[in-house]
């Protein structure tokens, strides 16, 4: 049994109010957040008033299901009506929506309990967690090392027992990777399964919201509960109406998985090792390996790159400080001068490294080269994968190269990058995947593999990894937070 | 050595719907600044553009009356430059490959102006300069807006003016927008150039920018003409450059030239899926539209009888088109009923916008009443006249109005007797009369005209006039 469902049930027995729930997870975060920076905004308040509406609702047995009256995070580019949604950059510093993001708000309505706002690298840009403006998230596992990134925060949180579930959201691993170093399941839907209304855009065409959680029954909860047809997001599927948590325990015998030699390029041997003894427990379990090469992969990541940087840079370009958000105190002379010292000062260096990047490539003259050939490539890895397909069910592949590594690692940005080479493709490709933990390393890290699926297939793959998390004692949890 | 001008428009209209291009925001003019905005044409993050599908009918509707092909996939992207009076620092518009193309518009002439594209985007808040401060209203930040680019077919200052002006009212009729130039819902951007008579090549162009009346765009391109010409005739070359005009002074001004000319950094709209139209929607909004003025003009000429210029006339205004159609529907008498409108009814309004407000306090039935009295003989012409002045003003019909007198007309004795009055009074024009000339019956008639108020038939008071005027000695 998941957490949230085991909580839901002291919840309905009143065994336990969501109030105190809800004031042990607070005061956990107070106590243990300095060391972990998971959150870089606490809602007390507002956590303790929905919790007391949770109790109400579960007084008179109305209106409630499984997420009413449970703690949980929300990475802080996910918009939350009058509460600040900075993305972890000073330049959105004070800014708070006006609207709540639609998965949000689908929890919200269910009785979500938000305890704040989780910490992230500066717009999702990295996988580290240190480009953040509120500096790095600790990993639960061992504080010196990073949490993993963008969605860093999120899966401390979960992983640091400050929160059952978290949302993050994925452009190029974000939720995966940093659920793979925190030990945890994390999603990326596929894309246009969740509805992007609300979550501040880094590259609008890769970005999916994704949840985060210990267990993968807790992960298809919430997916199923912020999935679907949203009119304010012309991207998102008009008809998926995913069910992976009634269809987890589907019998999975027969089944066949992929396995893609070039997703295991840059792998370290100890990644390699645990995927490797996870292949053999499927097997173990009456699924079929076969072996599938997908060469476009060797371009995924440049291609990655040059679309993600090549979005951001227009996404980005909205933060002049004339409307919201951080704006460069007097001594400008005029507007251009404003918007230029505003944006000098509210952007770190990593962000700025991919606006230029971004506004590089889509120049006149540099466009045909490579945006253009990035689109191509896109195009031609969405067939690879759709062909990959036609041979299997799911495609297993280690979620990032390496275990956590040290937080201040000094990196050269390309090596930086390396680590969405195995995630990446994924979002070129607009499939969904789902990071869980698949053994741990000599210095008891945690390894995460991902299971990837069709389009709109979520189902399948959360199946397969409901089995796999049956069969195997993966599920760990870190020394900190909350102990119930 | 003389030049041809050389010249293409770039007309931007704003549609007629009732929401933004990508939001719920209304799209009325004159709000208090700032009193019409959203989350989504603010900008702010996070929100996501959400097509208006009524604007892309009504830029249909556009491309279908310039003839245009339609493209049932087209895409939008982004242009990409940075200003305070747009908030996403980029428009969502068209270029790689528009809503329709490949159109044109026939002048008087019979000349086409070919349109090249038609193009679906957005529009810009507005930035107000005052004395201490600068200030942005994003009211009209988002109000959905076509681009209509011409191909540079036009040839002189005459062609362009009657491009705008039937352009104007091509759009105002088939209600893809007001085009109202002073409240900025028609603008045009003006290209010049200027070649050697006869010659093949094109001369180096400029754009003037932003004009918004036609008389300007008439000023700017002669102003434009004469200052090219001049470069050329001294041996100097035209710059290419984006220039404005300055109205008060009457002179083009550069804003910037081509060396400094901004990389839009164009990519597809990842937050939009491409708009795709069936080739049903298209038909069925084309059957939406009203008959095209060019169409109705040619039925009023040859199947109703009308003069050219009374067609054209009924055809510039679509509630007065309407407002005829249904009339003649009603009464056998389509140019009686034409000459009543642009006679009469015409003269009740002083401005072009009264006249496409065209608002009246009666009905088209009951002109067709009038015309059905008159085309039964049962009232003159001329009370006709009288009768519908009365009508206009008080919105009563002709039956209300006209007396029973007046109905049956005048009796034979009446007649006589007012005929008799008539020479009486005209006793010098009867001696002209019986001197030979016949012309001075007119003022006996006319007499006889206005002591009826209008009642008495012209045909039988000349006749009993004559019968008179022989008893006379």
């Amino acid at each position: 049994m998941g957490r949230i469902e085991y909580l839901h049930k002291l919840l309905k027995h009143r065994e336990l109010s969501a109030r105190e729930l809800a004031k042990q997870y607070l005061d956990a975060i107070d106590r243990d957040n300095t060391a972990l920076n998971a959150y870089v905004n606490v809602t007390r308040e507002e956590a303790l008033e929905s919790a007391q509406k949770a109790d109400e609702a579960f007084r008179k047995g109305e209106g409630v299901g499984l997420l009413t009256g449970i703690p949980m995070a929300l990475k802080d580019n996910i918009s939350t009506r009058g509460t600040e949604t900075t993305c972890c950059s000073k330049i959105l510093r004070g800014y708070k929506p006006l609207y709540d993001a639609t998965a949000w708000s689908r929890l919200k309505a269910q009785g979500a309990v938000l305890l704040g706002k989780t910490n992230m690298d500066e717009f999702a840009m990295g996988s580290s967690c240190e480009t953040s403006c509120f500096g790095p998230a600790h990993n639960p596992f061992d504080i010196s090392r990073s949490t993993g990134g963008s969605s860093g925060g999120s899966a401390g949180a979960v992983a640091g027992n400050l929160a059952v579930y978290s949302l993050g959201s994925d452009t190029g691993g974000s939720v995966r990777q940093p659920a793979a170093f925190c030990g945890l399941v994390g999603l990326k839907p596929t894309y246009g399964a969740v509805s992007r209304s609300g979550l501040v855009a880094f590259a609008s065409s890769l970005d999916q919201i994704g949840p985060m959680a210990q267990t993968v029954e807790d992960v298809a909860i919430v997916f199923d509960a912020i999935a679907g047809a949203d009119p304010l997001d012309s991207t998102s599927s008009k008809t998926y109406v995913p069910q992976t948590f009634k269809n987890l325990n589907n019998d999975i015998k027969g089944k066949t998985i992929g396995i893609v030699p070039q997703l295991f390029s840059e792998v370290s041997s100890e990644v390699a090792q645990a995927v490797e003894s996870a292949l053999k427990t499927f097997e173990g379990m009456g699924i079929n390996l076969v072996s599938i090469d997908i060469p476009e992969i060797h371009y995924a990541l440049p291609a990655y790159h040059i679309l993600a940087c090549a979005e951001a840079s227009s996404n980005l370009a909205r933060y002049d400080g004339v409307r919201f958000g951080h704006r460069t105190g007097e001594g400008f002379a005029s507007v251009n001068e404003m918007m230029i010292k505003t944006r000098s000062e509210g952007f770190s260096q990593e962000v700025k490294r991919r606006i230029l990047m971004g506004t590089y490539v889509l120049s006149k003259g540099y466009c045909d080269a490579y945006y253009k050939k990035a689109q191509l490539l896109r195009e031609g890895l969405s067939t690879a994968f759709e062909k990959a397909f036609e041979k299997c069910d799911a495609i297993l592949a280690p979620t990032a190269p390496t275990t956590a590594f040290r937080t201040g690692t000094q990196l050269s940005p390309v090596e930086a990058y390396k680590a969405d080479i195995c995630t990446a493709p994924v979002n070129i490709a607009g499939v969904p995947a789902v990071s869980l933990c698949c053994g741990y390393s000599h210095h008891e890290l945690p390894v995460g593999m991902q299971l990837i699926g069709r389009r709109f297939g979520e189902e399948a793959i959360m199946n397969l990894a409901y089995k796999f998390q049956q069969n195997t004692d993966f599920v760990r949890t870190a020394d900190w937070g909350v102990r119930l | 050595m003389s030049y041809e001008l050389v010249s293409g428009l770039e007309t931007h209209i704003e549609l007629s719907t009732d929401s933004k291009l990508f939001c719920l925001c209304s799209t009325r003019f004159g709000a208090e600044p700032n009193t019409l905005c959203c989350p989504v044409c603010l900008g702010h993050p996070g929100t996501l553009p959400v097509l208006n599908k009524q604007a892309v009918y009504l830029a249909l509707m556009a491309g279908s009356a310039l003839n245009c092909r339609v493209n049932l996939r087209s895409v939008m992207e982004r242009k990409n430059y940075s200003y305070p009076d747009l908030p996403k620092a980029y428009q969502i518009t068209q270029l790689s490959t528009p809503l329709c193309e490949d159109g044109y518009l026939e002048l008087s002439s019979g000349k086409r102006i070919r349109i090249t594209r038609i193009q679906v985007e957005e529009d810009a808040g507005k930035v107000v300069h005052t004395e201490d401060a600068f200030c942005v209203d994003y009211n009209r930040c988002g109000v959905p807006l076509i681009e209509i680019v011409s191909e540079p077919d036009i040839s002189s200052v005459e062609e362009a003016k009657e491009y705008v002006e039937k352009l104007r009212i091509l759009m105002r009729y088939i209600g893809v927008s007001d085009c109202k130039m002073q409240e900025g819902s028609m603008r045009c951007d003006v290209n010049v150039s200027l070649k050697k008579q006869g010659a093949e090549t094109l001369g180096t162009r400029t754009e003037i920018k932003n004009m918004s009346s036609v008389s300007s765009i008439a000023r700017a391109m002669e102003y434009e003409y004469a200052r090219q010409k001049d470069i050329l005739e001294k041996g100097g070359s035209v710059q290419r450059q984006t220039l404005r005009f300055d109205e008060a002074k009457g002179i083009t001004i550069p804003m910037r030239s081509k060396e400094d000319a901004q990389d839009y950094r164009f990519f597809c709209e990842p937050d939009l899926q491409p708009v795709v139209l069936t080739q049903q929607e298209v038909e069925d909004v084309r059957h939406s539209m009203p008959m095209l003025p060019s169409e109705k003009e040619k039925i009023y000429t040859e199947q109703l009888g009308l003069t050219k210029s009374q067609a054209a006339l009924l055809t510039k205004y679509r509630r007065i088109s309407e407002f005829y159609d249904e009339a003649v529907k009603l009464c056998a008498e389509p140019q009686l009923a034409a000459g009543f409108i642009t006679g009469q009814i015409f003269s009740l309004f002083a401005t072009e916008g009264e006249k496409e407000e065209f608002s009246l306090r009666i009905t088209p039935h009951s002109l067709a009443e009038l015309c059905t009295l008159v085309q039964q003989k049962t009232i003159s012409k001329n009370l006709a006249k009288v009768t519908l002045d009365k009508m206009l003003a008080t919105g009563k019909r002709a039956e209300e109005l006209i007396t029973a007198r007046d109905m049956q007309g005048i009796s034979e004795e009446e007649l006589m007797s007012l005929c008799q009055a008539a020479l009486e009074l005209n006793a010098p024009a009867v001696a002209d009369f019986k001197n030979g000339k016949e012309k001075a019956l007119m003022a006996f008639l006319g007499t006889v005209m206005r002591q009826s108020r209008g009642a008495a038939d012209p045909e039988r008071a000349k006749a009993c006039l004559l019968k008179l005027l022989s008893n006379i000695n």
